[in-house]
């Protein structure tokens, strides 16, 4: 495939070399577009428009609120949580609570927070904007896609009111106990949570087809697949693994379900619980951690892909220098992505499936660290000898790669096979996760919002605010979870309601638990900062000039910002180069947009793309 | 500015590394022959903390000397093949050599040698049991259709393996030093893991097959039993007592636990007690 680029290069890209024997017709000729103009869903009532939108950038605002939301219901669990473990004498939970908010807290981040936000919020905003269409392919299912997470995320909710309350499974919610007596809310809760998993897949696909579809067949006249920003191969290959993994948790969430209320067996063994011996029989518990993380181990990477493409972005709009590698980087994006279906059973190297596994999982998993090295490798490239702005998106995606390396780091003690089974199931586990797809993947949210507010309200979020708020977050993240790496070298075993003063316990891991939830609540309150700043700027904010980053990219290019509905105006944009033509030696500014025609930057020396 | 963050950045890197050398927190001293292990996660902890102080560094001297300035420009350099390449193959070395010392010891790990002494670890919600295999040397088979109040390891009565296995009622477990042991796991609810944090080994227990592990302990003494699955709101408490003896010791403890047979002997008594209380 990439000899097939290359030599589509070489066909389109004479004009660059020599402009002045060329007529500027010739330069900048773009192929014709292959399909008409779309037809645009214009809203005509207020509940059109403000409430069942078909706008994409207003549904990805719609996502991102609304899983903002749910996130925050995360966060607070978390200090809850954090506050037990500190304060065990408090006695402000029960155990039963505690492992109910363990599980929320990890189902909401994972999914309802991060999935949401990247895909459903980021890819919504950026994928039109960044291929130059006017909207998604269909902009009825894309509604429809966000109305089934709103109902997903009331069902979940819902779950809190009903008898027993939420499920207190692990957020890996593994049978037998997730619908067992000795776990808490194994009745109504579980069920809840299952249907919500399954209306979000459900709601999920409507949105990622939609995503595929308008990547592919929607870009604008000249938007080579070679010359998209990384921010969409990111979101475009995680779409694509999302909608690979998801019917996996799906079949796994419905066959639970029947488990659970029909008396099926899949997933079931024949078992005495608490002395009742239950008539299942046959099942078998793997089964479900298999299709769990055949789904859980890409999801990591639905995550990951997303931060990687829009870190890779601001990295280069900020330092005002093309990303370095971008091929590989591409590459990089699209072999993780595959990989990434053949590493699950690294989560279940001490699962009990057939130890023989061990090496293989170990070898692929390790396999993948190296087109993720490639990545951190072309990030700092990326810096030396450009022309750093320490704006908010540069210091945010710097936190990210000084914690996504740490946390990548630690992966290769995990998923060395030997190494995970001291340290699986204790709190280096919870550390590891946490660096790598918790706060790495957050910074970079942060650092999008700080870039890309502007493009949706017309103003800039305050500096100084956004300054405090991104060195308590940064510095108290690493503060919470650096060291509690060390609380699973001690051997504290994860998912422990509490943790006595254990004769094997050396030194007492009370001391470094409160100061992790000191860490914690202060971070925690921290975004409370943030929250304001989003608030109060989208009135009072500074007012934006047009493309206040000098980026490079076509969301910035629009005739209006913020963008109206149909994003282009009359025509929709043609694109004659890459997104990165940063600092390029010859030209007038330090940055050349991709729908800037050859003929207007004659004395540029661009290398073809 | 761009000193100020690139001193936090620098900060952050020396801080991290002063607090993995002078942390307290480390684990405790290993107790079985997986010494294997501890010797793979420094290798490990070697290489990536290298990896770590030197990008984190590169990062620091970046910001601090690329800081931005109006009239400077950026270099323009798309991609260079041969870096990437260098990049490419360093990295994949570096893994390799990670790997292949780790899949030495899995590949120990999950080798049980042939002398290895076989006994149960009975896990249930939340507590342990144990069965040792008698004079004979082998574990009765069991059902789970058997467990009851008068037979609740559930062996299967016609196995004759089972009669004289020894059923450990209670949560410590005494074991040789310097004899290998296979734990054969076996769950009669949820899932369970048997963790003790001295031995490294662990290994989820599954309802409906059993699993396994071994170790060989190295250390007489007394540690403490985890489990490290979750299993219910009870899984916090769901601990117990390994003790390391020495050959007199052992074989003390090990007379002292009663026989299958000899429970059955017991419980057919107490009810032939109850019978004639009743009749009477």
């Amino acid at each position: 495939m990439s000899d097939e680029y290359e030599h589509k290069l070489e066909a389109k890209s004479d004009y660059t070399t020599d402009a002045s024997t060329v007529g500027a017709s010739d330069i900048d000729s773009v192929p014709e577009a292959e399909v008409a103009d779309q037809e645009l869903y214009h809203s005509h009532s207020w509940w059109t428009t403000y409430v069942f939108s078909q706008d994409a950038k207003y549904i990805g605002v719609q996502y991102a609120l609304t899983a903002i939301g749910t996130g925050l219901l995360g966060l607070v669990l978390s200090w809850l949580m954090r506050i037990q473990l500190a304060f065990p004498g408090l006695g402000w939970l029960e155990p039963a609570a505690y492992y109910q908010f363990v599980t929320m807290h990890g189902m909401i981040m994972v999914i309802y927070l991060l999935t949401a936000l990247f895909l459903g919020g980021f890819g919504n905003l950026l994928i039109p904007l960044m291929c130059g269409s006017r909207d998604m392919a269909f902009p009825y299912v894309n509604m429809l896609s966000y109305w089934a997470f709103v109902v997903a995320v009331l069902v979940l909710l819902a779950s809190f009111f009903v008898p027993g309350g939420p499920t207190g499974a692990g957020w890996t919610l593994y049978p037998p106990q997730a619908i067992t007596a000795g776990t808490p809310g194994s009745d109504w809760g579980i069920i809840l949570m299952l249907v919500s998993l399954i209306l979000f897949v459900a709601g999920f696909t409507m949105g990622g087809l939609n995503y595929i579809i308008t990547v592919l067949q929607l870009r604008a006249r000249g938007m080579t697949l070679m010359r998209m920003p990384l921010t969409i191969w990111g979101i475009f290959t995680a779409t694509v693994l999302a909608l690979l993994a998801f019917p996996a948790l799906l079949v796994g969430c419905l066959m639970m379900t029947l488990d659970s209320m029909l008396g099926t067996s899949f997933f079931m063994p024949a078992m005495v619980s608490l002395g009742e011996k239950l008539s299942y029989d046959g099942g078998s518990p793997i089964l479900f951690q298999h299709l769990f993380w055949f789904f859980g181990h890409p999801e990591v990477y639905i995550v990951a892909l997303p931060a990687f493409g829009i870190v890779s972005d601001l990295l280069s709009v900020h330092a005002r220098k093309n990303i370095f590698g971008y091929r590989m980087m591409v590459w990089a994006i699209v072999g993780i992505g595959a990989l990434s279906f053949f590493v699950w059973a690294h989560h279940m190297y001490v699962s009990g499936m057939n130890p023989w596994f061990g090496f293989f999982f170990a070898t692929t998993t390790l396999i993948i660290a190296v087109p993720t090295a490639i990545k951190v490798y072309n990030w700092i490239i990326t810096l030396w000898r450009g022309n750093i702005q320490l704006s908010l998106p540069m210091l945010f995606s710097l936190a990210f790669i000084v914690t996504f390396l740490n946390g990548g780091l630690t992966g290769l003690f995990l998923g060395n096979v030997t190494v995970d089974v001291p340290l699986s199931d204790t709190y280096f586990v919870v550390a590891h996760f946490h660096m790598v797809m918790g706060i790495a993947p957050i910074l970079v949210v942060f650092g999008a919002i700080y870039h890309w507010y502007p493009l949706i309200t017309g103003r800039m979020l305050n500096e100084t605010l956004g300054k405090i708020h991104f060195w308590i977050t940064f510095v108290g993240s690493y503060a919470i979870y650096f060291p509690m790496h060390y609380q699973g070298f001690v051997g504290v075993p994860r998912r422990y309601f509490e943790i006595y003063e254990s004769p094997y316990i050396e030194t007492s891991t009370l001391l470094l638990n409160q100061f992790i939830t000191i860490a914690a609540l202060i971070v925690g309150a921290a975004q409370l900062l943030f929250l304001y700043n989003i608030i109060v700027s989208a009135r009072l904010g500074k007012k934006s000039e047009k493309n206040p980053w000098k980026a490079c990219s076509l969301e910035w290019q629009t005739p209006q910002m913020p963008p109206e509905h149909g994003n282009w105006g009359k025509e929709t944009p043609k694109v004659y180069r890459w997104a990165y033509d940063f600092s390029v030696p010859g030209a007038k500014e330090d940055y050349i947009p991709q729908n800037v025609p050859p003929s207007e930057v004659t004395g540029a020396k661009v290398e073809k793309t | 500015m761009p000193v100020a963050v690139a001193i936090v950045f620098l900060l952050i890197t020396v801080g991290s590394v002063v607090f993995h050398f002078w942390s307290p927190w480390w684990w405790p001293e290993v107790a079985s022959n997986w010494g294997g292990m501890d010797d793979t996660i420094i290798l490990t902890f070697w290489m990536t903390g290298f990896v770590f102080v030197v990008i984190c560094l590169f990062i620091s001297y970046c910001v601090w000397k690329f800081a931005y300035k109006k009239d400077k420009r950026a270099e323009y350099k798309p991609e260079d093949k041969k870096l990437e390449f260098r990049l490419t193959w360093i990295t994949t070395l570096g893994v390799a050599a990670l790997l292949a010392p780790g899949l030495v010891v899995w590949n120990n790990y999950v080798t049980v040698p042939d002398n290895a002494y076989k006994m149960e670890v009975f896990a249930y919600q939340w507590g342990w049991k144990y069965r040792l295999p008698g004079d004979d040397g082998i574990l009765g088979k069991t059902d789970i259709k058997y467990i009851s109040d008068e037979n609740p390891f559930g062996l299967i009565l016609e196995d004759p393996n089972g009669r004289d296995d020894r059923l450990v009622d209670g949560d410590e477990l005494h074991l040789l030093i310097d004899r290998p042991v296979k734990f054969e796991l076996r769950t009669i609810d949820v899932l369970h893991n048997f963790y003790v944090p001295q031995f490294r080994g662990k290994m989820d227990m599954v309802p409906g097959i059993i699993t396994y592990y071994w170790i060989t302990p190295t250390k007489t003494g007394d540690f403490e039993v985890l489990c490290a699955e979750y299993c219910g709101s009870g899984h916090y408490a769901m601990r117990g007592r390994v003790i390391v003896d020495k050959e007199q010791d052992y074989k003390k403890w090990e007379a002292k636990q009663i026989t299958f047979e000899k429970m059955l002997a017991q419980n057919k008594n107490v009810k032939n007690l109850q019978l004639a209380k009743s009749t009477k």
